[in-house]
């Protein structure tokens, strides 16, 4: 079976600067992989390049067996960017965010099909925030907007989703709303690979940690969960050697319980 | 002379119909340049559109379409010059702008047709195009909506998040250079109505008003493309009516009409906004245990459903909101939340 991504000795270079260099990772269909590391690590920079968003200088990168350069199947990837600060100049509905997501599906000149509202009907619900569908975006807190845009590249149905900082200012209420989220897409079986500085209510689904450390993967495993250590609920990954000799910590096992 | 008897005048009827389309296709251009806060990017093709007036004039061939050309060239030159991002893109943009009105303004002089040809252009002449100009600003017009209508779910996501557009599979450059030639086609098409200098008000001011009411894209989108034409047609009808000997211009009318109706909107949405804050939910407390719970003092109000005072709905009851407190039914008593 082939992965359902593979990066091969990847290499990325913002504006000439090299970010990140030799990376190797692969995600098999079913993972929930997530990638840490201290800010300017490079975390979201992989994600971007993972997503195509940005460019390799070197290696190769295949998604869904098939190399970036010839890769179409759009419909078969979810993104969900950081929360965009700027709001847009025109009103915008809850609704009508989600229903971007069904771009990958729809062709050009043709309105919504019954399946199409179907799909963004669920992804709303899966949310948890079907109420509140014809309200404008900018009335929704912060981590409401967050579960907005999880909601748009769910309406696409993807087997890959890619979510960079879907935690980030994100209260803990709205973390486990997120987690329940992400519980049901693992038990579905989709893929799914997110950026994250502190795993917080999501480390029960994690099945895989990468650690990134100055534009190197420092560390590539299984989360490991430490049981009855105290203060357990902070993650250092600062101060993790980078050769793995120190035990990195993920989360207390209680954490993640949603209510 | 009465206003039936008006609208049976041929030249009448043919404004009308420009007119009607114009009214429709500047606000449903609009709505999208808005939306990628590029209000005055209407303007800045105006300007550049006025060299391509001046080269229809030099060369005897039709002013609608050099302004085309050119309108289209600028209006991707500004495309261009905004996707590089470079850090003074505003001042790039200010150059392409009075190069093209100081060009247009220098080669009419060449033209040797004075200010008097231009005039037309830059401030509309809509009761004197002619049949011919008539098909083709309808055909300019109709293939501007059915485009801005037809591929509003890609146009929006473009707009509204360009990396998620990306990775949905959208070329995000072709629809940004498909806004930009959409622009410059409406432009010159609402040139004869409203002028080149006032052309970016029926593509910005009809949607500033419908905002202030809508919630959603949809809505602002059709309300601008209603209220774009009820100024358009409006204005030429008020024009027209004015009383014998004097001088009322349809395009500055129009557009002062527009903008009447955003001052009229804009208060309404004001209210709207506030109310909708003022009475938005509380959130419910998300912490385990209850709050403590505090009485008020003795109350000689009771509150209800017409007292007058804010009701705000609060997890599972409704708080009542007046001199900075708010109180919940409790029983007999009130409690402080």
């Amino acid at each position: 079976m082939t992965d359902v991504v593979r990066l091969t000795d990847g290499a990325v270079a913002i504006d000439g600067r090299p970010v990140l260099r030799g990376i190797n990772l692969s995600v098999a269909s079913g993972d929930f992989l997530a990638l840490m590391g201290p800010n300017g690590s490079g975390k979201s920079t992989l994600v971007k390049a993972l997503t195509g968003l940005l460019p390799l200088t070197l290696g190769s990168l295949e998604l869904f067996g098939t190399d970036m350069d010839h890769f179409d199947a759009w419909s078969r990837i979810g993104y969900v960017p950081q929360r965009p600060g700027a709001a847009s100049g025109v009103p915008a509905s809850v609704w009508e965010v989600v229903a971007a997501g069904r771009l990958g599906q729809r062709r050009l000149f043709r309105p919504l099909t019954r399946a199409d509202r179907l799909a963004i009907d669920e992804a709303l619900e899966i949310v948890g925030l079907a109420h509140r569908a014809r309200d404008g975006i900018s009335r929704l807190s912060g981590g409401q907007q967050q579960r907005v845009l999880i909601a748009r590249a769910l309406a696409g149905e993807p087997e890959l989703l890619l979510l960079d900082e879907p935690t980030a200012g994100v209260d803990l209420t709205n973390q486990r709303a997120l987690a329940a989220t992400l519980g049901t897409l693992k038990q579905r079986g989709s893929t799914i690979v997110l950026v994250a500085h502190e795993l917080g209510p999501l480390a029960p689904l994690v099945s895989r940690a990468v650690v990134l450390r100055d534009g190197r993967v420092v560390r590539d495993g299984e989360p490991l969960a430490d049981h009855g250590v105290p203060h357990a609920h902070h993650d250092q990954w600062e101060d993790a050697d980078g050769d793995g000799g120190h035990a990195v910590r993920l989360s207390g096992p209680l954490e993640g319980r949603t209510q | 002379m009465n206003p039936i008897d008006l609208l049976s005048l041929p030249f009448m009827q043919r404004a009308l119909i420009a007119a009607v389309f114009i009214g429709l296709a500047a606000p449903a251009v609009g709505t999208y340049l808005v939306q990628r806060r590029l209000a005055l990017m209407g303007d800045g093709i105006g300007h550049v559109a006025v060299t391509g007036v001046a080269l229809g004039l030099l060369t005897g061939t039709s002013p609608t379409w050099t302004a085309v050309v050119v309108a289209v060239l600028g209006a991707v030159a500004i495309e261009v010059i905004r996707e590089r991002g470079a850090t003074n893109g505003d001042v790039a943009l200010a150059l392409l702008f009075y190069g093209g009105l100081a060009g247009g303004v220098f080669i009419t002089g060449l033209a040797g047709t004075g200010a008097a040809s231009l005039q037309g252009y830059l401030f509309g002449s809509i009761t004197t195009i002619d049949a011919a100009d008539v098909i083709v600003t309808m055909v300019l017009a109709a293939i501007v909506l059915v485009t801005c209508v037809g591929l509003a779910p890609q146009l929006f996501a473009v707009a509204q998040d360009q990396d998620f557009a990306r990775v949905a599979g959208l070329s995000v450059r072709f629809y940004n250079v498909l806004i930009a030639v959409l622009a410059a086609v409406s432009v010159t098409v609402a040139m004869r109505t409203v002028g080149l200098l006032l052309v970016s008000a029926l593509m910005v001011v009809p949607v500033a008003t419908a905002q202030q009411l809508t919630r959603s894209f949809r809505g602002t989108l059709t309300s601008a493309m209603v209220l774009g034409m009820i100024a358009s047609l409006g204005g030429l009808l008020l024009a027209a009516s004015a009383p014998a000997g004097t001088n009322v211009a349809p395009g500055p009318t129009i557009v002062l009409l527009a903008l009447a109706g955003f001052v009229v909107t804009w208060p309404i949405g004001a209210w709207l906004r506030r109310r909708q804050r003022l009475t938005a939910p509380f959130p419910a407390d998300p912490g385990d245990s209850p709050l403590d719970h505090v009485d008020t003092a003795e109350h000689p109000h009771v509150h209800g459903p017409d007292c007058g005072h804010i009701a705000v709905r609060h997890g599972d009851h409704v708080d009542y909101v007046h001199d900075g407190h708010r109180h919940a039914p409790h029983d007999e008593h009130y409690d402080e939340h």
